[in-house]
């Protein structure tokens, strides 16, 4: 057994499920630097 | 019936053609809700004002009162971490997922109503309780379903999403902030309704991470994956039950590990701001020590990811002497730092010693898995667990009381943290000692290839007093 993609998961399942926990944190990564940067003004 | 087999491990078994790249995401939807834990503070100021409103008034809450929601919650994130490690373990990754949702879900709507009604034993209930069940639950859920897809790479895989409960601060902080501010009026503070917000939205991530989680079927190995042929001496290739585990003087060596490293980065973490202002006074502002507890907050998160994955490679009892030499040194450097007034070799040293803090907690399951094996390595975490909630108590502890010991003897507010400093140097000394004694696990303890823990048991009952050389 393999875990290929091609047979299963697709791009778009993968690209979901990563963009559906990505986005936010990425959003939250950019709030806590845009607040960091506070440090060094 | 059917909701309920579905959650059962034999329904979650991957079909060919899944892709394991599916399992970190799942594991993020569980690990980005709970690591809201240690942005709960962000509530406590508003909580203090229900009555209030725009100041405290009397029988409105205190902070000191307030503070006892994280402390219960910490608790019974370890306790129940440890009680249903097992369960967890069996059971499979879904049905923990679906009950930790359910749980921390449960927690917010519980502490919604003890808001809304002003009673505090309420959210002491939901969110310390039922929320900390779901913490713990949460925590250990994905861990050993993450080892098994990724055999190859299991420090990187569970430093993934060991790294999402240090984002999920990053994400509940401002939405916190901005659900209160959208609920709130002139009469009126909206915490009841920003947890109930909350609530729903974790439950729902949390059950769509529930719903995307598979097991590998038996035998499943990544494509062209063949695991080592020569024997690693701190690698096994067998399993230990949970219970005979936690007998072997390795596994409290590797609790002795993860408390002192985490002793030493979280009451750091926790006085964070006061030290930097202390420290540097007139150089460093309130606003500008907000910036620095970010950016600590930043580097918890990426230690996590870069410190776990780097193990796979050095290995981890390796990755531990870096957090134990490296660290001391920092922590000997930060006194100078002040002497000499450099605010960014202050920071420098506490950014990269942040992220050993963090690193320390993703690299731990993929330790206990090359100590242990992968088949109750969830379990074993579970207990591990409890090592943090120590820590959790002692290192903040320690910090508040040494510098109060040292400012009542006379000694300047920019230097009272230096003898503190100089201890956590001390804790990563004996951490050091304690990575160093670690080795194999005596055969006497693994598993037979029956995987009948009653028979493992035995076994070890019949060797007599564990010695586990």
């Amino acid at each position: 057994m393999t875990n290929g993609h091609q047979q299963g998961t697709t791009r778009l399942q993968l690209l979901l499920a990563w963009g559906f926990v990505g986005i936010p944190l990425a959003w939250g990564v950019v709030q806590t630097i845009a607040n960091a940067m506070k440090l060094f003004q | 019936m059917s909701l309920l087999s579905f959650l059962d491990r034999e329904h979650t078994v991957a079909k060919p053609g899944f892709s394991r790249w599916m399992v970190p995401p799942a594991a993020l939807c569980i690990h980005l809700c709970i690591g809201q834990a240690y942005a709960l503070s962000v509530f406590n100021l508003p909580m203090t004002k229900l009555i209030g409103i725009t100041q405290s008034a009397p029988g409105d809450w205190k902070l000191t009162d307030l503070g006892w929601i994280f402390s219960i919650a910490i608790f019974f994130l370890g306790a129940s971490a440890a009680v249903f490690g097992r369960w967890v373990e069996e059971g499979g990754p879904r049905r923990a997922m679906f009950t930790s949702g359910l749980c921390w879900a449960g927690g917010f709507f519980l502490s919604a109503i003890g808001v809304y009604s002003h009673t505090l034993w309420l959210i002491y209930l939901g969110y310390g309780f039922f929320g900390g069940i779901g913490l713990g639950l949460g925590y250990i859920s994905p861990v050993s379903t993450l080892i098994k897809w990724f055999p190859d790479r299991p420090g990187m895989a569970t430093g993934m999403a060991i790294m999402g409960f240090g984002g999920g601060a990053f994400i509940a902080s401002p939405l916190s902030v901005w659900l209160m501010a959208k609920f709130s009026s002139a009469t009126h503070v909206g915490v009841a309704e920003a947890f109930i917000c909350l609530g729903i939205i974790y439950l729902c991530f949390m059950w769509v991470g529930a719903a995307i989680v598979r097991v590998p079927a038996p035998g499943w190995k990544p494509e062209g994956y063949t695991p080592p042929v020569v024997a690693q001496k701190l690698i096994t290739k067998n399993d230990v039950y949970v219970y005979d585990a936690i007998k072997t003087p390795q596994f409290w060596l590797i609790w002795a590990v993860l408390c002192l490293n985490v002793t030493a980065g979280i009451g750091v973490l926790g006085q964070a701001s006061a030290m930097s202002q202390e420290m540097f006074p007139g150089h460093v502002t309130p606003v500008a020590a907000a910036g620095f507890v970010g950016l600590l907050s930043l580097f918890n998160m990426l230690g996590r990811f870069f410190w776990a994955s780097t193990s796979d490679i050095i290995g981890r009892k390796n990755t531990y002497f870096c957090f134990f030499v490296i660290g001391t040194v920092l922590y000997a450097l930060v006194p100078h730092t002040g002497s000499i007034g450099s605010v960014a070799l202050f920071v420098l040293c506490f950014v990269v010693i942040m992220s050993m803090y963090g690193g320390g907690f993703a690299t731990v399951p993929a330790y206990l898995k090359d100590m242990f094996g992968t088949r109750y390595v969830g379990a074993i975490h579970g207990w591990l667990i409890t090592a943090w909630s120590m820590a959790g108590i002692f290192g903040p502890v320690l910090v508040n009381y040494i510098r109060q010991y040292q400012i009542e003897h006379g000694v300047p507010k920019a230097q009272a943290y230096n003898t503190t400093m100089y201890v956590m140097a001390g804790l990563l000394v004996v951490g050091f000692v304690c990575n160093f004694m670690i080795t194999a696990v005596h055969e006497r303890f693994h598993m037979k290839s029956d995987h009948e823990a009653e028979r493992a048991q035995a076994a070890v009952a019949a060797a007599g007093e564990p010695a586990g050389a």
